[in-house]
């Protein structure tokens, strides 16, 4: 009896030993520097077309890099996936990405949108342009250099200097323009400040509806998942004051954009399938979700925009490579602490 | 002999080097900088941080005192209508993370907000047309912070109050003190340390504080650390700041200690039953008002909002990945606390046995961990625990083959380490004021019957500190369940808390969305505060 108990027990533990080996799972690890809830429809979406597993962890964008940093060969990230295009030149500089050779992304993703030598490749763009009210249309605004017009004193809410994607376009501004010029533009602006800055994007526009200011400079994702919702009564008639204007559109280099991306970990354990994911992501099936349920606008051509972006019509982009944001971050940073923008 | 109190010494040192190490680690980066960005940061917003830091503090400083002390000394030397509910309810605010009040108030009070949109609308008027108070400002910031951290002053103080021996007011009034003077000459004074021990815990956590204070726009301390690292891209400058930071509240830390000089104030009478006074007409009215107003500031109007917000959004609460957050949030917590609490009682112990430099060393450092901000020691947890995993596996790679890959990283037990490193703190004023208060006579007189060390912290002092570890427990197991910033870092694939849902979705500016999760945290919240009622109620 005892006999038998111990075979079958070594029958088992064999058993699963073996089918341990023999099958090895298909995951892919993914870092992620986007929200976990955003991201989790298109996971999803990846997982059911291959099969493959996405396990996630969600943080920081520098946090996750220093934690693939610290735990060396060891680390088991397959993907690092940003929300700004600087944090990728970062990952980049610091040795922790390896190049993707992939026809499919280069097919998907335009090359501006992409690291010259292949370490990353963006995902979706974000585009930041200037937002006004009735009130705010008199100033016959066309330029981000407009924005430190002494006229509109007490005009402007943009959120604080912390925010990357003030910092990205500061540093847009640097690649047009000499260092002083910027300084001056940003003390300008600074001084048309209508309060002191706080709170998100969202909160500028909140206050501009509500009359506290004019003139806004926030993400469009921002101003399109207000006004698609008309459920919450407040947001929706916040945002639907608001007008769209796309800057340096008629001279000079357009509106500036930065992307969100990804790049494959240089000690990835699961390469392919981490390559398989990025291609998923920059595909018309996952395009389509940043544009219709993120507002984000897709980096490959051809994909039907959400019906909001529509109604805002074509813009020219800022065609500036995006590396160069990761590469003037730092002086931008340092050039808004100069203007005292907090 | 001398071998059992090596023992306690090596035990108390050992743990203390948990927080140790994620320091020294600090000092490691730090020395990478160059000093460039110092330079730069001197030059233009150095003195703005330290300004801002400063005026908050002192601010949340003075408001938790006056609202802790004040609620605590009421339920404990009154009777009125409600005290009984009030002595719990008081500790409501805790259970909120701070950020969360802050979005709450900011949704309320904001110009956009319902109120001044009613405003505007009923006088017909326009923003700028009117007064109203700024809720995103300095202000702002002291007010929703002291609302919710006051509780620490309020819970230590009012068990200090609790173990007061009534026949100290007796001598008081014989000696024809006036309630007021016994108050500020013998209560006060004798409750001292763990009043003290309250602030300066309030005072940590608002340094450390980033989500309220970032969201209300100002720069204090601890944002500037994360604009250095992530704006500036230089960990070794923010290293730097959060090294300054330290050697702030080590200074204060020593002047606190230096001003209460070696008096210690431990009871050696038999306790009387404290006299209270019934209050009745205006003044319970008035009692009842002022023991109110900070439930209902740091609580009640909060969570109002967060209810009406949850009400709409409360599909989210049918769904099984939901109640894993509620389930991997209750489980952290449950099991941090019991370490945190075990730990910190053989570094407040091996203290009391032996007060020596080895034993006070390590008392010191493992209070250190709670004013650096969590971000902070998350990264000096990560980078030695990463450096032990891959020396592990590269020496059963040359020796065996074999790769053993990351044992700690990437799993629930460095999360657990980073907890004990910020969170001994918290267990160790709690459980240390408390044993400070048993006098020493009382450890003799176990040691004389022949008990050992070992046996009379069984038998003597854990029955004796009750109160103060219920105490402890609750504060860690409260702030386990708020923690974010080392959460976010250090988890594993696939495992979020509550913390992190409503983070996730409140910092995409949803707050709606967040609310569920914050509610949860509060209910959760809960469980230990009505532990905390029902211990103190049998005392």
């Amino acid at each position: 009896m005892n006999q038998y108990l111990v075979h079958f027990s070594l029958v088992i533990a064999i058993s699963l030993l073996l089918s341990a080996c023999e099958k090895p799972s298909a995951e892919v690890n993914l870092y992620s520097a986007r929200k976990e809830v955003l991201i989790r429809p298109l996971l999803e979406q990846f997982t059911q077309d291959t099969g493959i597993t996405v396990n996630v962890i969600s943080s920081k964008a520098d946090a996750l890099l220093k934690r693939i940093e610290s735990e060396g060969i060891n680390s088991p990230a397959d993907v690092l996936l940003t929300t700004d295009a600087g944090r990728l030149f970062r990952a980049k500089s610091a040795g922790v990405f390896t190049p993707i050779a992939s026809d499919v992304i280069e097919s998907n993703v335009p090359k501006q949108y992409r690291d010259s030598e292949n370490y990353w490749t963006g995902l979706s763009v974000r585009v930041r342009p200037i937002m006004v009210t009735e009130e705010g249309k008199k100033f016959n605004l066309s330029r981000y250099e407009d924005l430190s017009n002494p006229e509109l004193s007490g005009q402007i809410c943009i959120r604080s200097s912390s925010n990357i994607y003030n910092q990205s376009l500061v540093s847009s501004l640097l690649a047009a323009s000499p260092t002083e010029e910027v300084e001056t533009w940003a003390k300008g602006l600074v001084g048309n400040m209508a309060r002191s800055p706080q709170g998100g994007d969202r909160d500028q526009i909140r206050a501009a509806a509500a009359g506290q200011c004019s003139i806004v400079v926030a993400n469009t994702y921002y101003l399109a998942s207000m006004i698609s919702n008309e459920d919450k009564s407040d947001d929706f008639s916040a945002g639907s004051a608001m007008t769209v204007i796309w800057p340096n559109q008629v001279e000079g280099r357009g509106a500036h954009v930065n992307i969100s991306g990804a790049g494959v970990v240089k000690s990835a354990p699961n390469k392919d399938n981490a390559v398989k994911l990025i291609e998923f992501l920059s595909s018309d099936k996952a395009q389509e979700i940043y544009a219709n349920v993120n507002f984000e606008y897709p980096v490959k051509a051809d994909i039907p925009l959400h019906p909001v972006l529509q109604k805002w019509g074509e813009f020219n982009a800022d065609p500036l490579n995006v590396d160069y944001l990761g590469e003037k971050n730092a002086d931008a940073v340092k050039l808004m602490d100069r203007a005292g923008w907090k | 002999m001398i071998i059992r109190e090596l023992s306690w010494q090596l035990s108390s040192l050992a743990i203390a080097s948990l927080v140790f190490f994620p320091l020294v680690t600090l000092l490691w980066v730090s020395v990478d900088a160059n000093l460039e960005v110092l330079t730069h940061l001197a030059a233009t917003v150095l003195q703005d941080y330290v300004t801002t830091s400063i005026l908050l503090m002192v601010g949340v400083a003075i408001l938790t005192l006056c609202v802790g002390v004040g609620s605590a000394w009421l339920v404990t030397h009154f009777r009125f209508t409600g005290d009984s509910i009030f002595s719990w309810a008081l500790l409501l605010p805790l259970a909120v993370p701070t950020y969360i009040t802050a979005y709450s108030y900011t949704g309320l009070l904001d110009v956009a907000g319902p109120i001044q949109s009613y405003i505007r609308q009923f006088f017909e008027i326009g923003v700028g047309d009117y007064w109203f108070p700024e809720i995103r400002s300095l202000n702002g910031a002291i007010f929703v912070i002291g609302f919710v951290l006051y509780p620490y002053v309020y819970l230590l103080a009012r068990s200090a109050f609790m173990d007061q021996s009534g026949s100290l007011q007796d001598v008081s009034r014989l000696l024809g003190f006036s309630s007021k003077r016994t108050f500020f000459k013998i209560t006060l004074p004798i409750a001292r340390p763990a009043i003290v021990a309250g602030v300066s815990l309030a005072l940590m956590e608002t340094l450390a504080d980033f989500g309220a204070v970032s969201y209300f726009g100002l720069s204090t301390f601890t944002t500037g650390i994360f604009r250095t690292w992530y704006g500036l891209d230089s960990v070794s400058g923010a290293a730097q700041l959060a090294l300054m930071l330290l050697s702030f509240i080590i200074v204060l830390m020593v002047i606190e200690k230096h001003s209460r000089k070696r008096s210690g104030y431990q009871s050696k009478m038999r306790k009387q039953p404290r006299h209270t006074t019934k209050l009745v007409g205006a003044s319970n009215a008035i009692a009842f008002t002022l023991a109110l107003t900070p439930v209902l500031l740091g609580f009640i109007l909060p969570m109002l909002q967060l209810i009406v917000w949850s009400v709409q959004t409360h599909a989210a609460l049918y769904t099984a990945a939901f109640w894993s957050l509620v389930a991997n949030t209750l489980g952290l917590a449950s099991v941090t606390t019991t370490i945190a609490l075990f730990l910190a009682l053989i570094i407040a112990y091996a203290n009391r046995l032996a007060p020596n430099r080895v034993t006070s060393f390590s008392k010191r450092v493992a209070g250190l961990g709670y004013a650096v901000p969590g971000t902070i020691i998350a990264v000096g947890t990560l980078i030695p625990l990463a450096r032990l995993d891959n020396t592990i596996d590269a020496w059963f790679r040359m020796h065996f083959d074999l790769s053993t890959g990351l044992l700690l990283s990437g799993t629930l037990a460095a999360l657990i380490i980073a907890y004990l490193v910020r969170f001994l703190a918290v267990a160790l004023s709690s459980i240390d004021s408390g044993l400070n208060s048993i006098s020493l006579n009382i450890d003799y007189a176990a040691r004389s019957l022949g008990q050992a060390p070992l046996k009379s912290i069984q038998k003597v002092h854990i029955p004796m500190l009750k109160g103060s570890l219920i105490t402890a427990l609750l504060i860690v197991f409260v702030d386990v369940m708020k923690e974010l910033p080392a959460t976010l870092i250090l988890r594993p694939f696939n495992f979020n808390t509550l913390a992190v849902r409503a983070y996730e979705l409140a910092s995409d500016e949803r707050l709606m969305d967040a609310s569920l999760a914050s509610l949860f945290i509060v209910l959760a919240g809960l469980v230990p505060v009505i532990l905390l009622t029902k211990a103190s109620v049998k005392r």
